[in-house]
């Protein structure tokens, strides 16, 4: 008797089977605020579940760190410290006070921007040439060995060649954004094309597809899983290179004004931008796996 | 003139090499089969019975002899030749309804409306009792319903012959009697030619005309052919007395089990 009475006044208890019912009957008198309200209220546990850990890990963080960096003859600013030199960087990301003066906002724009065009023909590219070698046994046994090593070459390397040919930074860092994003995005789509059931091509040969209509219909669904784990960690490469690849070529984007931070000293300017690369990080690799259960939404479950 | 059988096949022999080796799996392989009827393949597992089913769809090559359709030669998969595939096979990123329409758009475009093309997938969807889930997504429906919807998605082909290849395999028995009632049904409105696989000695007793009995490989033929003289409509429970059925039941359990035993199992 004792036991679901104490339930019931657990109302903040996420899984408590004991309130559920009688929500219901509720539900059937008094149902679009009820109903409403119920759902607030999964929602907000729901939100505070996936916010409360991570924000109370980076309290833990920044307070560890402050107590190990706040000391005299400490060589890192601590957390009071960044926040006294950079609280502008931070407060305004998009402030432009001349030509190399601009909030960190527009220089991670940049660099997107090249990122973006460098990814974009990684991506085209990638799922155009993965799709012909996933095809072809001969172009497999041909190509992958080639593309293997290739993968292996770590993006910078790609630099002295690519500014040798194209003579010119913003296309240099491009190309080396491309090439470091093309192997997983070819490889995958290659793989993917590869395992497509016989199944399938069974079907689309009884119903006599043409090439094109296998392509759109078959090939791409079938091999969207396999695709878009290449292009997830394809995007996460390219914003790792273009941060090492623009502190070698100069120019606005954020991997210069770490190096430009580093050679006038400032620590603290240089954990900003830090911050600001991680986050834009975490959110293009989201963005990729929100779009990938989009685009896939049944095609795992079968 | 002695008049051509609407499906024949004729001389069908299939060897597969691999690798150096080759697997003599189907030799001289004769029989004819009229339009509008039901006949089962029965036998072993193992023996050669989707490879012969896909020789006829198109979808292997022969080694040597022929299929002929209406007379033409088979060389090719085609809608005309629909196929119910033992795992279902449908595109798990695709709706029931779109698994269905897309084979309607394919077949169809041209000669029907957008709007003829809508009913004339609803119609097939009905048909197999589905319309109710045409929403649904193959991972979220049973596995009978999956078969289904592969029957209306061969059906909306409009196809000459139906072939299926042991469509009710996976199935518990009591899922299994219902289709087995709507493929009966079926067959009896659309009067359309079917072959259809089976291993179970009962369904093929049940639905067929004809039973097509296969030795046990390598080199499997067709070891004999019982008519099935019941009379249609067929009913379940009326059966299990009959004695021409339980005839028919005992030619093709000695068949199998006596002349044909599977030596390898056991
Ligand atoms: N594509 C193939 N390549 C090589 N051997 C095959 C192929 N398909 C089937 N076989 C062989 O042919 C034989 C008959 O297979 P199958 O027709 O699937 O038998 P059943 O459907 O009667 O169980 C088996 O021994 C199988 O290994
Ligand atoms: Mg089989």
């Amino acid at each position: 008797m004792s036991r679901p009475a104490l339930r019931a006044v657990d109302t903040a208890e996420p899984v408590a089977p004991a309130p559920a019912p009688k929500a219901e009957v509720i539900a059937l008198t008094l149902k679009p605020k009820s109903a409403g309200l119920d759902w607030l209220k999964t929602r907000a546990v729901a939100v505070a579940t996936a916010v409360i850990p991570p924000l109370l890990t980076l309290a833990v963080i920044l307070l560890v760190w402050e107590i190990l960096c706040a000391k005299p003859g400490a060589t890192l600013p601590s957390p009071s410290q960044v926040w006294r030199d950079a609280s502008d960087l931070i407060l305004d990301p998009f402030f432009v006070n001349g030509s190399q003066d601009i909030g960190l906002g527009w220089r991670v724009l940049t660099s997107l921007q090249r990122v973006a065009i460098g990814y974009g023909l990684a991506a085209l590219v990638g799922i155009a040439v993965g799709t012909i070698v996933g095809q072809s046994t001969w172009a497999m046994r041909g190509l992958d060995p080639i593309f293997q090593v290739l993968r292996t070459v770590p993006p910078l390397a790609w630099l002295p060649i690519s500014l040798a040919a194209f003579r010119d930074a913003n296309p240099s860092a491009i190309f080396v954004i491309f090439i470091t994003a093309i192997w997983p995005i070819l490889i995958n789509t290659s793989v993917g094309i590869r395992n497509i059931p016989q199944d399938y091509r069974n079907v689309a040969a009884v119903l006599r597809l043409n090439q094109i209509e296998f392509f759109w219909k078959i090939m791409l669904p079938s091999a969207a899983p396999y695709i878009f784990t290449g292009l997830r960690i394809g995007v996460g490469l390219a914003w790792l290179a273009i941060v090492a690849a623009e502190m070698l070529t100069g120019g606005v984007g954020i991997g210069f004004f770490i190096w430009d931070a580093w050679n006038s000293s400032k620590l603290s300017d240089i954990i900003i931008a830090l911050v600001y690369i991680g986050s834009v990080g975490f959110i293009l690799d989201r963005l990729i796996a929100g779009l990938a259960t989009i685009v896939t939404r049944g095609t795992a479950a079968n | 003139m002695k008049q051509v059988p609407y499906l024949l096949i004729e001389g069908v022999e299939k060897t597969f090499t691999r690798g150096g080796t080759s697997n003599n799996v189907l030799s001289n392989i004769n029989v004819g089969i009229d339009k509008g009827e039901f006949v089962a393949i029965i036998g072993h597992s193992g023996c050669g019975k989707s490879t012969l089913l896909n020789i006829i769809a198109g979808l292997t090559p022969v080694t040597s002899g022929g299929v002929l359709l209406e007379n033409k030669e088979v060389n090719a998969p085609g809608p005309e030749r629909a196929v119910v595939f033992q795992n279902h096979s449908l595109l798990p990123w695709l709706t029931v309804y779109d698994n269905v329409r897309m084979a309607v758009d394919k077949v169809f475009r041209g000669a029907k409306s957008r709007a003829e093309r809508h009913e004339w997938t609803m119609h097939k969807l009905d048909l197999v009792h589905m319309a109710h889930a045409k929403d649904r997504r193959p991972g979220e429906i049973s596995g009978g319903m999956k078969q289904r919807v592969g029957i209306a998605r061969a059906l909306a082909m409009e196809p000459k012959i139906l072939l299926l290849d042991e469509p009710f395999g996976a199935l518990d028995a009591l899922t299994r009697a219902h289709l087995q009632d709507s493929v009966m049904q079926i067959h009896a409105t659309l009067k359309n030619t079917m072959i259809m696989i089976t291993h179970d000695v009962d369904e093929a007793v049940l639905l067929s005309d004809r039973i097509i009995m296969m030795t046990n490989g390598p080199s499997a033929t067709i070891g004999e052919i019982l008519d099935v003289t019941l009379p249609r409509p067929r009913k379940r429970l009326e059966l299990v007395a009959n004695p021409t059925y339980i005839k028919a039941r005992e030619a093709v359990l000695k068949f199998l089990y006596e002349r044909h035993a599977f030596v390898e199992a056991a």
